[in-house]
């Protein structure tokens, strides 16, 4: 491990807004994790949102405040890391499409700047700490859904895979039809509901047959949409983040 | 007498494209017919996998993408000059140009040129610009019979149906359903299907080489698209696989060709390019069967007089915006509607357009602007998932230009109240500032304490029903992240 | 009023008042070398399997044995009678006129139907693409008008060796200048098919749906 206590890097941490409110364990787990490898975590409060949902629906002015929070809360640190590649995939390719759509040259400035040191969980282990062993211990068969936007937009790769073999009686299930997005979509989802959970449903059913007891995603949004369709279907099949099964480890669970 | 019984050839279902109703609201329709799905399933996931095979054979492929943009791009940017030159080109190639600024004007051309010839029937290739500017309907109302020639179009057209799809418009047929149409219809229009016809298909397209030779063999106009048309030379291109279109481009004494202004190439050079891309990303071949490259009238062969039309229809709408401007590189190969989740859940009917899928949902509403209920829900008919950009021949930023459409629909509703703009005010107001946020959380806080044991929630009233329709929704925690860890690590970071 | 000409590329003009600099090559660059080969071990064997790959039948003959090959390939298929483009081959000609098939000329030229009533076309080519198993017709006189290697059931084409390259790139650089003289090209890749029910390949709908290949290649010194 490249890192040890206290001597590892000064991180931000971006919970997302939806992490915080619905998700709190998933940031928990993220600071758990980063402390164990020597990371000293802080939380900016002033931070809310990437602003996603607003820019998705074309609501861009309303979303300029939420880059310009975004920049204010980071700036200054070498690392920010938030715990989904949607979200963080949001602030790489969207805050500077709405930099430029608010006018404002110097906010376009900052925000290239603290874009430039924001990561997604996966790549601040697998690329700044250079770690894929963090120690953790999920005795688990899981089954990972790469989510669109982890994959297409923030692009984490193969590095979710990479950190999940390296979990200590983990045991990955390979899922059919893997790339194919599950219709959360944001308000994609209750904008066209009808399909969203025609998508969703043939995922859920993908997620089933692997035999798997747990769904692991970068994206707790993507879990919530997959993980109501089976909760709804009295699946026995749970959900988890990928920081939650990276922080657990033999001594318990996260 | 009705009207239905001096048609010359097969009515298309009541209503217009634009009269349709949302995205959202035809969806819900085609997605209730499970045949449909099933259909929409396997041909899709079939096709996807031969793209991939065949595009995986070219390690250049990347490179490839990127000269395929960067021709369109110097086209596009410089559409003019180019314009200008394949008039001149065509011209000097023997060939008539005409100009048509929209859909009655071109339709108007066509049909002037076929009144002069004293005909009463023209043969049809496949071609998506026809089909947009509903080139048929206006020759029936001249009391032209226009014969669609390509498979599945005469699948569409037998079936008085409308085309689902760009590259294969009867996608949403099954076998079975091909075999009952042809059996019904084809008797009415010329040489029948055989009785005992099966519906292998096989000899379904059997039927068809019998059901259309004699009407190539009389044929005296034929009317067409064209995939590529080049500047420099004149020269059009049109890309096939059944031989169809040979047939109308080379037997007819007369060829009227109606191209969107859109589909210039600069040289003869760049086809190594596009001849590539087209083929490998639309059918998954290495190459389709037949390519046709003709300029203007060949002395003694083919055609001996060739029209060509040029039509903007809204196309300069797009070019006038630059983040629009992207959607023109599109060569109609298909492949982001193969890929794409939703088209293969919903099929393309639901688009209310000729272009159905991604493109169609950047495309429409930039051709038609958006006004019509149809084009203002094509940018949301997406969970900008991205596939389609992964497998866009010329990389069309299509996820982008949705998310660009979606604030100019939001713009156009600008003042108007409803519940997304509602919600959309609400939501910005509690994200624009960290002690708003807090506040939304402590109500969500409250929420979650004032039922303790639940931890998710079931189906419930609007607003609520669209999600929890089919989705349980998972109760907040009663502490927020933002609370413990102001608990656990003080105010301070 | 404004023709319709001049009010599109009046639009035109207007929705690219972005673009300042003049010259599209210097304004756009492209980053693609053009006419380059793609390399391959054996360019004359992936032509062969390409081509049968698209169902095609393929016969490799020394130059010597095309005309014996034409003859017995078309009587293989079980033709009876042929057109034959005025500039072919005489030793082809001859052969197929030996072998007892009925030769037509398309001079003065066959009407479509009569192109329908016969059985097959002999011609030569101008371009094969071993990638992608392709064979193009320029329509020059051995190869005739468009329409004789459309409308009879069977094509039998003869593709020299040396007119045989890797790929699509090398290929559109050896038909620029046929096209700039204006002459009419013909792609073909396999029989005629469709794939228009259910995505099931489907081989022979209006085109030939037989295409015999000869690969006519010198004999080794």
């Amino acid at each position: 491990m490249a890192h040890r206590f206290g001597v590892g890097p000064r991180v931000a941490l971006f919970a997302t807004c939806i992490n915080d409110v619905m998700f709190p364990g998933t940031p928990k787990a993220v600071v758990q994790v980063l402390e164990r490898l020597g990371c000293t975590v802080e939380f900016p409060v002033e931070q809310t949102c990437c602003g996603q949902m607003l820019t998705n629906t074309g609501y861009f002015d309303a979303a300029v405040p939420n880059v310009r929070n975004y920049v204010k809360a980071f700036r200054g640190y070498d690392y920010i890391v938030g715990a989904s590649g949607s979200c963080i995939g949001a602030v790489r390719h969207q805050h500077p499409m709405l930099a430029e759509h608010a006018g404002d040259p110097g906010l376009a400035e900052a925000v290239a700047d603290v874009v430039a040191r924001t990561y997604d969980f996966s790549e601040l282990l697998v690329d700044v700490l250079e770690v894929t062993d963090v120690g953790a211990y999920f005795p688990h068969k899981v089954t990972y859904h790469p989510t669109c936007h982890s994959v297409r937009v923030t692009k984490v790769g193969d590095r979710p895979y990479r950190l999940l073999e390296k979990v200590k009686g983990l045991e990955l299930m390979p899922l059919e039809a893997a790339d194919q997005c599950c219709g959360f979509g944001g308000t994609f989802s209750v904008k066209n509901p009808d399909v969203s959970v025609a998508m969703g449903s043939d995922k859920a059913r993908h997620v089933v047959d692997t035999g798997a007891e747990y769904l692991v995603t970068g994206d707790n949004a993507c879990l919530m949409h997959i993980g109501g369709l089976l909760h709804r279907q009295n699946s026995a099949v749970r959900t988890i983040h990928l920081a939650e099964i990276l922080a657990s480890t033999e001594g318990g669970a996260a | 007498m009705t009207e239905q019984a001096q048609r010359r050839t097969p009515a298309p279902p009541p209503g217009t494209y634009l009269g349709m109703p949302t995205f959202q609201k035809n969806a819900k329709v085609q997605l209730a017919d499970p045949q449909l799905r099933s259909n929409l399933r396997h041909a899709t996931g079939t096709i996807r996998a031969k793209r991939a095979e065949r595009v995986a054979e070219v390690p250049e492929w990347e490179q490839l993408r990127l000269a395929g943009e960067a021709i369109k791009n110097r086209t596009l940017r410089h559409l003019d000059t180019y314009l200008v030159q394949l008039e001149e080109s065509l011209t000097k190639a023997g060939a008539t140009v005409h100009w048509a600024r929209d859909a009655a004007e071109a339709n108007a051309i066509v049909v002037g040129l076929v009144q002069a010839k004293g005909v009463d029937e023209v043969v049809k290739v496949k071609s998506m610009a026809t089909q947009e500017i509903e080139l048929n309907e206006a020759l029936e109302h001249a009391g032209i019979a226009a014969w669609e020639t390509d498979l599945a179009e005469l699948i569409v057209q037998l079936g008085h149906d409308r085309p689902s799809h760009i590259l294969v418009p009867a996608i949403h047929r099954n076998r079975a359903e091909v075999r009952e149409i042809f059996l019904r219809e084809m008797k009415q229009y010329g040489t029948p299907a055989p009785e005992d016809i099966t519906d292998s298909p096989a000899e379904l397209a059997g039927a068809a080489r019998r059901h259309l030779r004699e009407k190539f063999l009389r044929a005296k106009v034929a009317v067409s698209g064209a995939n590529f048309a080049i500047a420099e030379t004149g020269t059009l291109v049109v890309v096939e696989s059944e031989g169809n279109g040979r047939m109308c481009l080379t037997l007819p004494e007369t060829l009227i060709s109606v191209v969107g202004i859109e589909k210039v190439l600069p040289t003869v050079e760049d086809l190594e390019v596009f001849m590539r891309l087209l083929p490998r990303s639309s059918t998954g071949e290495r190459m389709n069967p037949y390519t046709s490259v003709w300029t203007g009238v060949t002395p003694g062969d083919g055609p001996q007089e060739v029209h060509v039309v040029l039509v903007d229809n809204g196309r300069t709408n797009a070019l006038a915006d630059p983040q629009g401007r992207p959607a023109l590189r599109c060569i109609r190969c298909s492949a982001c509607l193969n890929i794409c989740p939703v088209y293969e859940r919903v099929g393309g009917h639901a688009y209310g357009s000729v272009y159905p899928g991604p493109i169609g949902a950047v495309l429409n509403p930039q051709l038609r602007g958006i006004s019509s209920k149809i084009d203002q829900s094509l940018p949301y008919a997406s969970s900008l998932c991205g596939a389609c950009f992964d497998v866009c021949p010329v990389r069309i930023p299509i996820p982008d230009m949705l998310v660009h459409l979606r604030h100019e629909v939001a713009e156009h509703k600008r003042g108007h109240v409803g519940v997304q703009q509602t919600a959309m005010a609400v939501a910005g107001w509690v994200l624009s500032d960290h002690k708003h946020f807090e506040l939304a959380e402590r109500a969500a806080g409250l929420a979650a304490r004032a039922l303790p044991n639940t931890t998710h929630l079931g189906p419930l009233p609007w607003p609520a029903s669209p999600w929890t329709r089919a989705r349980d929704l998972p109760m907040p925690p009663a502490e927020s992240f933002r609370t413990w860890w102001r608990k656990e690590r003080g105010e301070a970071r | 009023m404004m023709n319709a000409r001049d009010e599109i590329l009046g639009r035109v003009r207007a929705a690219l008042a972005d673009v300042v600099q003049p010259d599209p090559v210097a304004d756009v660059p492209v980053e693609w070398e053009f006419g380059r080969a793609t390399a391959m071990p054996d360019v004359l064997g992936r032509f062969v399997e390409m081509c049968e790959d698209y169902q095609a039948r393929v016969v490799r003959a020394a130059d010597g044995d095309v005309a014996a090959q034409v003859a017995a390939l078309l009587a293989e298929a079980g033709v009876s009678s042929v057109v034959l483009p005025s500039g072919l081959d005489a030793g082809w000609r001859q052969a197929v006129a030996d072998a007892g098939i009925t030769v037509h000329d398309d001079d003065p030229q066959l009407s479509r139907a009569e192109l329908d009533a016969i059985d097959a076309v002999v011609t030569a080519a101008a371009v094969g693409i071993a990638e992608t198993g392709t064979i193009v017709l320029d329509h020059a006189a051995d190869q005739g008008r468009r329409a004789l290697t459309l409308v009879p059931d069977t094509h039998l084409v003869v593709v020299r060796a040396d007119q045989v390259v890797s790929d699509v790139p090398e290929a559109v650089a050896r038909l620029v200048s046929a096209v700039a003289d204006g002459a009419p090209l013909t792609w073909i890749s396999g029989p005629s098919a469709t794939s228009d029910i259910e995505l099931s390949r489907v081989e022979g709908v209006h085109g030939p749906r037989n295409l015999l290949v000869i690969l006519a290649e010198q004999p080794p010194e």
